[in-house]
């Protein structure tokens, strides 16, 4: 009986998740299969329009792209870029969800209000919006530092220098993406239940340790799940640094590895090298993705 | 579990070695015939592509006149016109190339995009058939060099565009300053405009404004390219075009266009500068008057051609523009081509050049108007003294696309490297390039 009514819920299981299953195959092993496929072709645009013959390279694309010193530096510029970003993320989020937690009604519902308006912006009206808040000659900051007496900063450019465009996209990003993590926070907050927290303190925790030893804990599944996604959208940034830098900053200061895959691959044509570019970036995220879930699964 | 993994490996394995990437096929191959032989349909529908214009009113205005003349005097065709943004263009011809279903019969597009096309079998070869067109003998030859990949034409030049040099003439006489003669003479022009009004750009021009950039290499008998025989060889590292780049770069400077608000400047902004009284200069081009006259300096401006390094010689120009195309794969080549030579034929040139400007590819055609237009004058001397043309070849897309030019002027404008480093890596760029 009891091996019966496994059997019947397991179909019943692969019923319902054939759907979701189904829609998963369309659109993302068919893409993926034809990625890694292009990825060992000579596949540009004459091969596409089948005026030129298809010449199969193996790992060709790959050992070029990786004998690329560019490639490298591009790839280790986005690691680091990605990472602060996803730093800068996580903390303003967290700090804002705490402080959400913490104040009256009407504070808390003008700043939720504040960060949805960030967080529906579409991406590249926020860059354009940032980039002329910005502006050398009309912008609103320079304006504003140069009435508070930082004269020198009247025609400062915020994008020339390397450091201070990816910080200036930085901003913009964790602009547009602490939303995420600040509703995700508060929910997190709000669920954990009064009694463990006022248990904690009866037992005379301070309000340190309720924070690391209660609060965290219960929170971590939210914050890894933030954390991850976070990741994943911010290694992935194109649309900020391809407006806010015109496509990759002066002489290419700030290309992301995004940026570059479009270059090579649509603005040039080169389907084939642009397919391993998009092979490799895939890998690395499910690597790191990967490792993060096993590092918080081994810390529980 | 292992044995599993083997089995899916293997299985992915050969569904990848197995399965190449999709190809379109043809199935009507292209039709051929010899010069004046009716090739194709005669009657239906003929789908014509073309750019949609800023001030795209006055273009359409001149379309449907010549559409009109076309449908009266071939019974049971109709004529469809659509409007391409510009921008987008490579994904609607990239995506005619590929299905020529959604591919139209005739197009309009950029002389630069055509080396690309070709190699995509993309538009029909019309060398004969141009040859065997009375009106052709008129056209500028550097013009149809621009239609031509391999000695073969695929176009026919429906429009030209070249620049010369923008000057604000209340500028100059309050400085007491002449148009320069030489390119070494601007620098110094330029120098002291920014001297004396430090609110002004001596120059207005930009590290991403290549088309500015290619004057001063070929001033300088330079080139950035040369064909050997099949293949193609940077020559961006020689001493001439090095010394024509230095002298590019040596305008993007503290002293005449600071790098900090130049090195990023594109053609169009460097014009939008100029245009918004920003600068003592510009390079532009004729397609530019429209920005120009809406701008701030309406009436304070005029146009000499751009020097060469010589007094009285003229750096020669990029010869920019659009051709008409008839699409390789089309079932109405006789009928296409038609329509091609009645809308890029002189009568059709001349009310183009009346409603939008468009300097005339027909020698004779450019004559007349220049008479009347003194506007148009110095573009027509920078045409005439000759123009040039980027590399025919696919693989400048792929250099213009990753922006070697624009990034070598860019880091020697940030002090980043001299000239001679960027132009020996840009150079080897351009040579993976053409190797590939």
């Amino acid at each position: 009986m009891a091996f019966a009514q496994r059997g019947r819920d397991g179909r019943a299981a692969l019923l319902y998740l054939l759907p979701a299953g189904f829609i998963l195959l369309a659109l993302l092993a068919y893409p993926i299969y034809q990625l890694v496929n292009i990825s060992l072709f000579d596949y540009g645009q004459p091969q596409a329009s089948g005026a030129a013959p298809l010449v199969f390279l193996g790992l060709d694309n790959y050992t070029t792209l990786l004998s690329d010193p560019r490639f490298w530096t591009v790839l280790a510029t986005t690691v680091v870029f990605a990472a602060v970003c996803v730093v800068g993320t996580v903390l303003v989020g967290t700090a804002l969800a705490v402080l959400a937690g913490r104040a009256r009604r009407i504070p808390r519902m003008l700043l939720f209000l504040a960060a949805l308006g960030a967080w529906a912006t579409p991406t590249i009206a926020g860059s354009y919006v940032w980039l002329f808040l910005f502006d050398q000659d009309f912008g609103l900051v320079n304006e504003v530092f140069a009435g508070l007496g930082f004269g020198g900063l009247r025609g400062h450019s915020w994008t020339f220098d390397r450091y201070s465009a990816f910080g200036l996209v930085a901003a913009e990003i964790i602009w547009c993406s602490f939303p995420f993590v600040l509703v995700t926070m508060y929910a997190g907050i709000t669920a954990i239940p009064r009694e463990v927290v006022e248990a904690a303190q009866l037992d005379g925790a301070s309000t340190r340790r309720t924070a690391t030893a209660v609060v965290l804990p219960i929170l971590r599944p939210v914050l890894v799940i933030a954390t991850i996604q976070s990741i994943i959208w911010d290694f992935k940034v194109f649309t900020q640094i391809y407006v806010m830098t015109g496509g990759g900053g002066v002489a290419g200061q700030n290309l992301v590895l995004n940026v570059y895959a479009y270059q090579k691959a649509f603005a040039g044509e080169e389907y084939g090298r642009g397919a391993a570019i998009g092979v490799v970036m895939t890998v690395l995220l499910l690597l790191v993705t990967g490792l993060y879930v096993r590092a918080q699964r081994g810390a529980r | 579990m292992a044995f599993r993994r083997i089995v899916v490996g293997v299985a992915v394995g050969v569904l990848v070695v197995g399965c190449a990437p999709p190809q379109a096929s043809h199935q009507n191959p292209m039709r051929t015939g010899a010069a004046g032989d009716t090739v194709g349909a005669t009657t239906g529908e003929l789908k014509v592509w073309l750019f949609q214009e800023a001030s795209n009113a006055a273009k359409e205005a001149v379309v449907d006149e010549a559409t009109a003349e076309f449908e009266k005097a071939h019974e049971g065709v109709t004529v469809n016109v659509q409007y391409l943004p510009v921008d987008g263009r490579a994904t609607s011809f990239n995506g005619a190339f590929n299905d020529q279903d959604s591919a139209p019969d005739v197009a309009e597009f950029g002389n630069t995009d055509l080396a690309g096309y070709s190699t995509s079998n993309g538009f029909a070869d019309l060398t004969d058939d141009v040859a065997a067109w009375p009106d052709s003998a008129d056209l500028v030859p550097e013009v149809l060099e621009t239609a031509k990949v391999d000695g073969r034409i695929y176009g026919i030049p429906w429009f030209t565009g070249t620049r010369a040099l923008y000057y604000r003439t209340d500028v100059f006489s309050e400085l007491g300053l002449k148009p320069p003669k030489t390119l070494g003479e601007l620098a110094e022009t330029a120098r002291r405009i920014r001297a004396a009004r430090p609110d002004l750009y001596g120059i207005a021009t930009g590290g991403k404004y290549q088309f500015a950039l290619l004057p001063y290499i070929w001033a300088n008998g330079g080139d950035v390219a040369e064909q050997d025989g099949d293949t193609w060889k940077s020559t961006i590292d020689s001493a001439r075009a090095r010394a024509g780049f230095a002298q590019y770069a040596e305008l993007l400077r503290d002293d005449i266009c600071p790098p900090s608000a130049c090195a990023q400047l594109t053609g169009s902004q460097s014009v939008a500068a100029f245009a918004g009284g920003k600068a003592g200069m510009a390079i532009g081009g004729d397609f530019n008057r429209a920005a120009v006259e809406a701008g701030a300096v309406k009436g304070k401006y005029a146009v000499v051609p751009l020097p060469g390094t010589k007094s009285g010689s003229i750096a020669p120009a990029f010869a920019g523009g659009n051709l008409l195309g008839v699409f390789r794969y089309s079932d109405k080549y006789t009928l296409s081509l038609e329509f091609i030579e009645l809308l890029g034929g002189k009568r059709y040139q001349e009310k183009m050049y009346g409603a939008m400007g468009n300097m005339p590819t027909f020698s004779d055609v450019q004559d007349r108007v220049a008479k009347g237009d003194e506007f148009l004058a110095p573009f027509i001397r920078t045409a005439q003294a000759g123009t040039r043309f980027v590399p025919a070849t696919p693989a400048w897309t792929k250099i213009d696309a990753v922006g070697v030019l624009p990034t070598a002027v860019q880091q020697v404008a940030t002090g980043r490297l001299d000239v001679d480093a960027a132009t020996s890596a840009a150079a080897a760029q351009m040579n993976d390039a053409f190797g590939s």
